[in-house]
Parts: C-alpha cells; sequence; structure tokens
C-alpha cells in the first residue's frame, strides 16, 4: 500500500511538471525584438527562393524586404500574432505561413503524426504485455516438470551472470 | 559516341532482360523439380554471366557519357544542358549526375556495380545469389527501360549545334558535389542488394537465418554510404546555400532520411531475429519499405511533386516510377502472404523492461520519425487535394514534431544497452541507470550555471530548452556507453593484467558488431551535441565600407578592402576582411559571390572558419546597388564541428562493427590470462 502511495504521489509530480511544462510553452515571447524574430521565422520569402522569410539572404530580393517592414509595422501596431500571420495569409495566400496553422483541415497535420505515435505506442505496449503474459504461462508450465537439478542449475546461471545481456 | 553510348545501353536492357527472365526460369524449374529441355543451373549461370555482362554495357554507356562531356560533344542535348568548354575537369565528372539522364544512368552503373559484386561472390550460396540476382536483374531492367524509353542521354540536339553548352548548375560547382551525389546514389541504389536477398529469401522459404546475416551486411555498407551522403549534402548546404544552417527540411533532403530512418531500424531489430529469431515479418518489410522509399525518394524528386529548393533534374518520368512502385509493392505483398508461414517468430518478448522491448521501441520511434517526414512531405498535396490550394510545410513544422521524437530515440540509445535480454529485475536497473542519471542532472547544473536558460520572459524558450535537453541525455547516454566499456575492459584487465586501453581494444574485437555499435551511438552524441548548438546561433548583417567594423561574438571584422576576379567560368567579387579576438589580429576572411558566364547564375561561397567551440561564418550578400558597397553577414554558429566530427566517429565505428569479431579460440591466444574471460562473464559483469 505504501509503494502504491508512493507511486501516486510520483504520478501526481509529474502531472504537475507537465502542466507547468505546457504552460509555459503556451506562453509567446513578448518583447518586440523576440516577436519579430520569432515571427519571421513563420514565415516564408514570397519571391520564390522557398527560404524562411527570416532567412532569406539574397540582396535584391524583392519581396523579402517589403515583407520584413509589414512584420516590423504590424508589431509596432500592437496587433497580436495572430492577427499578424492572418494578414499576411489573407495577402499573399497560405502558403506564405511556414508551416500549416492549427484551424480546419490544416489540424489534421498536426494531430495526425502525434496520434499515429501515440497508438503505436499503445500497441506496442500492449502487444509486449500479451506476449509476456503468453511467456509467464510458458514458464510456469515448463517449472511445473522441472527438477530440483534443473532449478538449482538455473538459478547459480541467473545469480553468477545477472543476465545473458549484450548483442 | 553517342551511337556507341546507345548502342551499350541498348545491349544492356537485352542483357538484363535475359538475365531475368533465364534466371526466374532456370529457378522455377528448380523449385518444381520439372524436366527442363536444358540444365537450369547451367541455364542459371548464363543468367548470371548476362548479368557481369550487363554491368560491363552500362560501364560503356557511362564512359561513352563522360567522354563526350571531356570532347564538348554539344550535339548530345544532355551535354549541351549540363557542360560548356570552361567547365573545370572535376566538374566534367559531375556532368553525369547534374541532369536527370544522367543521374538516371548513375543509378544504373551502381545497381550494375553492386550486381557485378554480388554475381561474382555467388558461391557463398547459389541459390540464394541467384534469386537475387534474377531480383536485381528485373529493377535493372526497369531503369533501362527508362534510360532507353523516356530519357535517354545520348538524344542529340535538334537544331544548329551551338558552340559552346549551358554549363553546369553554379550550385553543383563545388568539391563536394564530385562526392555528394556519388555517395547519395550509393546508399540510394545500394538498399536494393538487401531487398533483392529479403525477397529472393521469402520466395525460396531460405531455410535458417544465413540470409539476414548476408543481408545485414549489404545493409551496414549501404547504411555507411547514405549516412555519408546525407553528411555531405549537409555540408554542402551549409557551405554553399549561404543561410547559416545544414538542414531546411527540404523534401529532397527528406526524400534521403526517409530510407536512412527504416534502414537504421532494420539494422537494429535484425539483430532480434539473429538472436531469437524474432520479429522476422517485421524485418523483411522494414527492407521493403526501405527500398520503396529510395523509389518514392526520387519520384518525389523527379516528377516535381513537391517544390524543392534543389531538385535540379525534374521532368515527367514520374509515371514510370509510380507504376514500377506499384509493381515492386504488389510483388512484396503477394510474396509476403503465399510465404508468410515461414515468417513465425522463434520466440516472443518475455517482459516491457527488456533489450528486446528496447529495440521494438527504437523501431517504433523511427518508423514514427519516418511517418512524420513523409506526412510533412506530402501534406501539402493531400492538403492541396481536399481543400484546393496548398500549405507549406516548412522547418517550423518539422522542429516542432520531430525533434521531441528524436530526444526520445535519443533516450532509448542511452538505455537500451543497459537492459539485459529477456527481462530486467528492478536492482540491476538501479545498479545499470545509476551513473547516466549522474551524468544527466551533472550536465543540467552545468548547462544552467553557463548560461543554458530555458525560459525567457516567463515562457519556456523551445530553442534553448531543447538544447538543454539534448545535452543532458547526451552525457548521460555517453555515461551509459562509456560504462559499458569500462566494466568489460576491467573483466579482460583483471583477468589478462593488461592495461585499461589494451583491455578495450581486446574487448572490442571480441565483439566488433556490439562494440563497433557503441562507438556508433559515441558519435550521434557528438551529432546530436552539435545540432542542439544551433539553438545559440546568432548573426549580424552590415553594409561595410573600407575599414568598418562589425562585431560579433568574440570577434571583430573588419573590411580591409572589396575587389573582383574573372576567369573563363565565373567572375567574383569578394570582400577582404581582418579578423581580431581580444584586439589582435587573428586571421583574414574573403567572402566571395561569383556570377558563371555560361548560366548567368550568382552563387555564394561562404568564407568559414572553424573552430571546436563555433564556425564564424561570413556572407558576401553583394553590393548596395545605391552606395557600391560590400553587405556582409556574419554568423556564430556554436559547436557545429562536432557535427562533422561526430561523422568521422560514426564511420569509424562502422567499420569496426564490419569487422568479423575474433573468434574465442583466436581472442584466447592474444589474451594470455589466468582465465580466458567468456562472453556471460563479461555479461555478467555488467549487470
Amino acid at each position: 500500500m505504501k509503494s502504491f502511495r508512493s507511486f501516486s504521489n510520483y504520478a501526481k509530480a509529474v502531472q504537475a511538471i507537465l502542466l507547468a511544462i505546457i504552460v509555459c510553452f503556451s506562453l509567446g515571447a513578448t518583447d518586440a525584438g523576440s516577436r519579430y524574430l520569432n515571427l519571421n521565422h513563420r514565415l516564408m520569402c514570397t519571391c520564390g527562393c522557398a527560404e524562411i522569410l527570416g532567412e532569406c539572404n539574397h540582396v535584391g530580393c524583392p519581396e523579402s524586404g517589403r515583407e520584413l517592414a509589414e512584420l516590423s509595422a504590424g508589431i509596432a501596431a500592437g496587433k497580436s500574432d495572430k492577427e499578424i500571420l492572418d494578414s499576411f495569409a489573407a495577402k499573399y495566400g497560405a502558403t506564405v505561413l511556414a508551416a500549416p496553422t492549427t484551424e480546419g483541415f490544416n489540424l489534421v497535420a498536426w494531430i495526425a503524426p502525434f496520434a499515429v505515435f501515440a497508438a503505436a505506442l499503445l500497441g506496442t505496449v500492449l502487444l509486449v504485455r500479451r506476449w509476456a503474459s503468453v511467456s509467464v504461462g510458458k514458464q510456469q508450465a515448463a517449472t511445473q516438470v522441472s527438477d530440483p537439478a534443473t532449478d538449482a542449475l538455473k538459478e547459480k546461471i541467473r545469480r553468477e551472470t545477472g543476465s545473458d545481456g549484450g548483442y | 559516341m553517342a551511337a556507341f553510348g546507345s548502342f551499350a545501353l541498348l545491349i544492356a536492357l537485352a542483357l538484363a532482360a535475359y538475365n531475368l527472365l533465364a534466371g526466374a526460369l532456370a529457378l522455377r524449374w528448380i523449385a518444381t523439380g520439372q524436366p527442363a529441355p536444358i540444365s537450369p543451373e547451367r541455364l542459371a549461370d548464363t543468367a548470371r554471366r548476362a548479368g557481369i555482362a550487363g554491368f560491363v554495357a552500362v560501364t560503356a554507356a557511362a564512359f561513352a557519357l563522360i567522354w563526350s562531356v571531356f570532347a564538348n560533344d554539344f550535339s548530345i542535348t544532355y551535354i549541351m544542358e549540363h557542360s560548356n568548354r570552361a567547365l573545370p575537369a572535376a566538374y566534367k565528372f559531375s556532368a553525369l549526375w547534374s541532369g536527370q539522364e544522367g543521374s538516371l544512368l548513375l543509378w544504373a552503373w551502381l545497381l550494375g556495380a553492386y550486381g557485378f559484386v554480388l554475381r561474382l561472390t555467388h558461391k557463398q550460396d547459389v541459390k540464394l545469389y541467384a534469386y537475387a540476382g534474377a531480383i536485381l536483374a528485373a529493377i535493372q531492367v526497369f531503369f533501362l527501360a527508362v534510360l532507353n524509353f523516356a530519357a535517354p542521354p545520348f538524344a542529340l540536339y535538334r537544331g544548329a549545334i551551338p558552340d559552346d553548352g549551358n554549363g553546369l548548375n553554379p550550385l553543383l560547382q563545388y568539391p563536394e558535389m564530385v562526392i555528394h551525389p556519388p555517395m547519395l546514389y550509393l546508399g540510394y541504389v545500394g538498399f536494393s542488394v538487401p531487398f533483392a536477398f529479403a525477397l529472393g529469401a521469402l520466395m525460396m522459404r531460405y531455410p535458417g537465418e544465413k540470409w539476414i546475416k548476408i543481408t545485414r551486411l549489404w545493409t551496414m555498407v549501404t547504411w555507411l554510404f547514405l549516412t555519408c551522403g546525407i553528411f555531405l549534402g549537409m555540408h554542402w548546404a551549409y557551405a554553399v546555400l549561404g543561410w547559416g544552417g545544414y538542414w531546411g527540411w527540404d523534401p529532397v533532403e527528406n526524400a534521403s532520411f526517409m530510407p536512412w530512418l527504416t534502414g537504421t531500424a532494420f539494422l537494429h531489430s535484425v539483430m532480434m531475429q539473429e538472436k531469437k529469431g524474432m520479429m522476422k515479418s517485421w524485418n523483411v518489410w522494414l527492407i521493403f519499405s526501405t527500398f520503396l522509399l529510395t523509389l518514392l525518394g526520387t519520384l518525389l524528386t523527379r516528377a516535381g511533386l513537391v517544390s524543392s529548393v534543389h531538385a535540379f533534374a525534374q521532368s515527367s518520368i514520374g509515371t514510370w516510377f509510380v507504376v514500377f512502385m506499384g509493381i515492386v509493392l504488389a510483388v512484396c505483398v503477394f510474396t509476403y502472404i503465399v510465404q508468410r508461414s515461414h515468417l513465425k517468430s522463434d520466440h516472443q518478448v518475455e517482459s516491457l523492461v527488456s533489450r528486446e522491448s528496447s529495440f521494438l521501441f527504437n523501431n517504433l520511434v523511427l518508423l514514427t520519425a519516418c511517418f512524420v517526414i513523409l506526412w510533412g512531405t506530402l501534406f501539402p498535396i493531400i492538403s492541396e487535394y481536399v481543400e484546393g490550394s496548398k500549405v507549406t510545410v516548412g522547418a517550423p513544422f518539422y522542429n516542432a514534431v520531430a525533434i521531441p521524437i528524436g530526444l526520445f530515440l535519443l533516450f532509448l540509445t542511452g538505455v537500451g544497452p543497459l537492459l539485459p535480454w529477456r527481462s530486467a529485475s528492478l536492482k540491476s536497473i538501479k545498479r545499470n541507470f545509476v551513473l547516466p542519471v549522474i551524468a544527466l542532472w551533472a550536465m543540467v547544473i552545468v548547462c544552467l550555471a553557463v548560461g543554458v536558460r530555458p525560459w525567457k520572459d516567463g515562457a519556456i524558450d523551445q530553442g534553448n530548452f531543447y538544447a538543454l535537453i539534448a545535452f543532458a541525455l547526451s552525457a548521460a547516454v555517453f555515461t551509459a556507453i562509456l560504462s559499458e566499456f569500462l566494466r568489460g575492459a576491467v573483466v579482460i584487465s583483471k583477468q589478462s593484467g593488461k592495461n585499461l586501453l589494451v583491455s578495450v581494444w581486446l574487448l572490442t574485437r571480441r565483439n566488433t558488431r556490439r562494440y563497433g555499435g557503441y562507438i556508433i551511438h559515441i558519435g550521434v552524441v557528438i551529432i546530436v551535441i552539435g545540432l542542439a548548438g544551433a539553438a545559440f546561433n546568432r548573426n549580424v548583417e552590415s553594409e561595410m565600407g573600407l575599414h568598418d567594423k562589425i562585431s560579433i561574438g568574440p570577434y571583430t571584422l573588419e573590411q580591409i578592402g572589396a575587389t573582383q576576379d574573372s576567369n573563363l567560368n565565373f567572375n567574383s567579387e569578394y570582400a577582404m576582411l581582418n579578423v581580431y579576438k581580444g584586439g589582435k589580429l587573428q586571421f583574414q576572411m574573403a567572402p566571395e559571390k561569383r556570377v558563371y558566364l555560361a548560366s548567368q547564375q550568382p552563387q555564394t561561397m561562404v568564407a568559414i572558419h572553424s573552430t571546436p567551440s563555433w564556425d564564424l561564418y561570413v556572407v558576401y550578400e553583394g553590393t548596395n546597388p545605391d552606395t557600391g558597397q560590400p553587405i556582409i553577414k556574419a554568423f556564430l554558429n556554436p559547436l557545429v564541428g562536432w557535427i562533422w566530427a561526430g561523422l568521422v566517429v560514426l564511420v569509424f565505428g562502422t567499420f569496426v562493427a564490419l569487422v568479423p569479431s575474433l573468434s574465442p579460440a583466436t581472442a584466447a591466444l592474444r589474451v594470455p590470462a589466468r582465465a580466458v574471460p567468456t562472453e556471460p562473464a563479461l555479461k555478467g559483469s555488467s549487470l
């Protein structure tokens, strides 16, 4: 019972840490410089170079300077990140955003990887647990027919080797 | 020479077709025991020899194309489009893979070369090699059919033959581009061989696990080539594209990364099959998937399905690849369904906390990473199909999704080797994990002490947060691996009286695969540290007149001149910069901008000064048209050198893993011990 309580406490602590991390992640950058840097890495240059706006590095690019100026103006005007990104998408099309939005069908882009990972993880755990229970059943059946000499030998091997590890 | 090359390709196609048909017929007769008009063994041998002759024919075609490049034969369209008279000799070789037709010819040649080696070593297992040879011939028939009918490299130029060619793409005129594509192709094409062995073994219901040992060796060599190819590509992108990074999650990069992930998964899970007779179906499908992903990568690159910054050779041969992929998939599924009873596992995983399940989770993470990349690469197409409008799936998406998965994989890299086979006791887990956990927390404290702050303005700073986790996990994994080496070496040292260093050497020689694998993991840890350094990149950009200065990190850059140069191939502008540190002149840098005369395309030549701590990376962005003064962008990229150093360690580890282990008898001779330590004794010491 004591170990169960201890496990429960650990679980609560882990939950609290995860919650704190999620809350911290959900907060955005606050100062203008950080927001400018953050946002220009969430937009694409529209000149056709297929580079992130903040990393477009060719002199004389007909688009990046104008886009960066619009971004600065948006931040100076006190617009939120979402308003700025929406205004870029409305003006240049959805491809100006460097990643899919989290709305409508685009949300699938974000959910699918984690959903697949979670499903595969769950499936693997369940599969291993089933295999393990089958294996335990087989071992118990084998134990019933074992003799003391074999048991002693097995125990000696287990004691001396600890495992049969290694590639 | 164009006629000679075309004829050679036609002959090669005929020989590959004969290899396939005669080989398949002979194997059918052998399998069914039907009476045959000629000896099936002799027929199979003629098929094998046709495969060897086919390689000679493809070599002749490749030689013809290279000869034509050097001879400036602009009557051939491909040469006209991808070369010019002033192109330096080394880059004339690059012309072979700079375009669609040439790179397909390179693919066919490399496939022929792999097949040549396979067919010469057929005596290892004549029947299995005959199956593999016939399957390789089928793949070769496809590529040679494409080369003969859809993308002929020797097609003649229509109209008046120009005096000079269009020249090579400037992005390809860089030393690494002479090595990177062939290396990548060696990796791509090489996966055809394990695929052929796996499919062949399944078709013939190969008894035992010998085929998997043969396949594993081929896969390791191929994996090594692909790894080197990917890293050479990263280094090229870093040194040439001038954006300060090395990986942009471009579809072409993703295309090379996906088979690498499934190939890596196979190299891990195949150990389960060898040791325990488990995961047979899984392994077969991993190899099938890896091969299919190499084709998909080629399709994505060639067919223009997705936009890429460096898809150099797009055309309309996508349909050919789609059909071929469909046929390959159908053959794989059919063979698997018919022969699946042959793939029944001998054992099953006995515990959730064991080496076996760590391999399972490792595979799970690697395949999830592969899915994420495939999903991100294809999502613009899916979105366009569903919503009618394309979206961009760029670095922010992959960084948000793939980095956590990568860190979980790093965690498993440390945990896996510490777990014993079958099941682990709580006591052994505590004993094995105490040092890595101490190292992990020590690294967290050190990072916080030197100023790595995972939060900023009350919010998590994602870059620093991930970097902190990466550094901490790297320390834990490195400690875990080091302790594995030390435990074994201490036992050998005690038994033999040799010093610790010699004991480590002997330990590694006794089980090269295991300890070579650990060295590879150390390489991965070093690479991860280098990648984590990107969180601390900084840059400064400025227009610089004479004697103007900019500062970045500990360096101050002073412009001491801007000049121009020209040769037959390109005109260049470059700035000369003195670099000071602590007020003292340290070195000079000369970032450059070139304009290639034949293509009139500009190209950046970045100046890089590397140290173990960071790279000073300087880009000449051009001149301000109003003032005529150069614009310089300087980056300080921490720990980038660790990425390339990690690759060297990884390559070394792969070579170690490829060397056969000392047999117990030989090992006994080399360790004049009071009592020669046995493998169980070493294992026991580790737990």
